[in-house]
């Protein structure tokens, strides 16, 4: 379970330092609030590719505010699945101190990008004043970072799921073998044909045999 | 058609499950998909960008939208309310028991109780104490606005004198162990579970501040509504349904097994059911409480997207400064809710519909809110 945001009192207006903005794209402060370790290092290994030197991490959300108020960005990134946005949403309307971050929904003209980003996971807050191009080009890195650890993620659950069912199917063949004499060829074969016969795939009717063995145990 | 709604896991999204589950939208020939969120920064996001037709939304977040505050510019429309209380105020053990001795009882009125923790708040101010802090959903929510109108009405500073701050409701409960929160306002289960854990102590319940408060509505990008008249008005009829069903003792077991699963709002059906029976135990231990109109999902207009509830909620945001006093923001904030879709959709179903849009409104305080009379403070 996520971890809760330390309280951020609205009198929050302490340790208020502000640099002068700078306009390079490498000193640009990229603030990313992520938990998921592996998902947060894809994205800030790809913005440091683009150029984007300047990319804190943020994974203990305790003493959010200090941190950025220290690291004082001018783009933050969230992914959506954390419940703390909301407390991240009141800190930037209540802190006099941090300066306004706001949502990504800088320009509707460019609703599509943003609806790229929500379908991603992520979502974006911007200082104001921010050129258009340079933010699409931050918001599109996201994304497709995003997607490519989903991708990922899927590819891995998948290798997962594989896995899982190869051993289901070896201890179904394991009962028959040595239930109904057969060998390790006629045991499949015989659950592959259950499978062919009640529509099915050959691991749930594995997932089936082994749960009936046990409960005859 | 399919319509697709996004919830947060709370007591008030009952309707909205019971219209898919107990097939109310069928009835209107609809298909509802629910998509359970984690933020209202989420829900308000993907009911702009589509993702969402619709949504259980707060009632004030839909005129903050609508006025651009915390947020750019996108007028939200609520045509219908998913009925009534189903906050309380819940303060820690510790605070608690400071507030007993200060004079506040089980279940006393808003006044006793305010009264109390305005004597522990002056004691902790003369000790030069670090303030109190109190839990909230989301800084536009009936609960900051009832837990500051409480607080002021008990002669508490809410911006002075005790520190207000968001956090999720899954956290609330370790937060107010933990000791980083001394109480919270916020919706059902929420307190019960706290009540359940011996973590806190509920302080009142905020129909006590403001008899039948608002809270939730079903909320909707207007182009939405526009392009979608009649399913919009199928799918108000799905959920007024789906409310009568709610508020109906006989439902109310079945109901809260219904929402205790992890899909829905995933408590404990024990603890769902005490809020939808308007009885709360209110300390660990203790019998429950009966609690009038604590939770009134449908009775007496309680789905009626009354204009006065999103022009008081305007009239908080100018009061805490969220937002100043124009008279194209009061137009603005009128135009959010819209009981002219409620009557075109209900008009054949419901006999006393309400015939005006305003009501005035009184508070624990006495004071009245008259939404006809708003001027700049």
């Amino acid at each position: 379970m996520a971890q809760a945001l330390q309280p951020v009192a609205e009198d929050a207006t302490e340790h208020c330092a502000r640099g002068p903005l700078r306009m390079t794209e490498a000193a640009l402060r990229i603030l990313l609030i992520d938990q998921n370790a592996t998902r947060a290092s894809i994205l800030e290994e790809g913005l440091r590719e683009a150029g984007y030197l300047n990319v804190t991490v943020v994974r203990d959300m305790t003493n959010l505010l200090r941190r950025i108020v220290d690291e004082d960005p001018e783009v933050i990134f969230i992914d959506l699945e954390n419940p703390n946005r909301d407390v991240l949403e009141q800190m930037f309307q209540v802190s006099r101190c941090v300066r306004r971050p706001i949502a990504m929904f800088v320009d509707r003209s460019d609703t599509s990008s943003i609806r790229q980003a929500v379908e991603a996971g992520v979502s974006a807050y911007i200082v104001d004043g921010l050129r258009k191009e340079r933010v699409k080009a931050i918001l599109d890195m996201a994304v497709s970072r995003f997607n490519a650890f989903s991708q990922l993620y899927e590819e891995l659950e998948r290798a997962r799921q594989e896995l899982e069912e190869r051993k289901l199917i070896e201890r179904a063949k394991g009962i028959l073998m040595k239930e109904r004499g057969l060998t390790e060829e006629a045991a499949y074969g015989l659950l592959r044909k259950a499978a062919m016969n009640e529509n099915r795939r050959v691991a749930e009717v594995a997932q089936s045999l082994v749960t009936a063995a046990r409960l005859l145990k | 058609m399919n319509i697709i709604l996004g919830f947060i896991p709370l007591l008030d999204s009952a309707s909205l499950v019971v219209a898919v589950e107990r097939g109310f939208a069928a009835q209107e020939g609809i298909e509802l998909t629910l998509v359970r969120e984690t933020s209202w920064a989420n829900i308000r996001d993907r009911l702009i960008i589509g993702h969402f037709d619709a949504a259980h939304l707060l009632g004030p977040m839909a005129v903050a939208s609508t006025l651009g505050i915390g947020h750019v510019r996108v007028p939200l429309i609520a045509p219908f309310a998913l009925g009534r209380g189903g906050n309380a105020i819940t303060a820690s053990l510790r605070l608690w028991e400071q507030m007993e001795r200060a004079g506040a009882v089980p279940g006393g009125h808003p006044r006793l109780q305010g009264a109390a923790l305005e004597r522990v708040v002056a004691a902790r101010n003369s000790a030069h104490l670090e303030p109190l802090t109190f839990g909230m959903v989301y800084p536009f929510s009936c609960h900051n606005y009832e837990l500051r109108y409480w607080l002021a009405a008990s002669g508490i500073d809410p911006n002075r004198d005790v520190r207000l701050v968001v956090i999720p409701p899954p956290f609330l409960v370790d937060a107010l162990r933990a000791g980083q929160i001394d109480g919270f306002c916020v919706g059902e289960p929420w307190n019960s579970v706290a009540v359940n854990a011996g973590a806190g102590v509920i302080v009142t319940a905020t129909t006590a501040i403001w008899p039948m408060s608002p809270e939730k509505v079903l909320g909707c990008r207007p182009e939405w509504a526009q392009r979608h008249p009649m399913q919009l008005a199928s799918l108000l009829r799905a959920l007024y349904r789906a409310s009568q069903w709610c508020e109906q003792a006989e439902n109310h077991a079945d109901l809260a097994q219904l929402l205790a699963q992890p899909r829905y709002v995933g408590a404990p059906a024990e603890l769902l059911r005490r809020g939808l029976e308007n009885a709360l135990v209110l300390r660990h231990g203790s019998p429950a409480a009966a609690i009038p109109d604590f939770y009134v999902p449908v009775a007496r207009a309680a789905t009626f997207p009354w204009v006065s509830h999103a022009l008081w909620f305007y009239s908080q945001m100018v009061r805490w400064r969220q937002i100043e006093f124009t008279a194209e923001y009061v137009a603005a904030a009128r135009a959010t809710y819209r009981p002219d879709l409620y009557r075109a959709a209900l008009g054949s179903v419901i006999a006393d519909i309400p015939v005006a849009d305003v009501q005035a409104d009184r508070f624990f305080d006495g004071a009245l809110f008259d939404a006809g009379d708003l001027t700049a403070p």
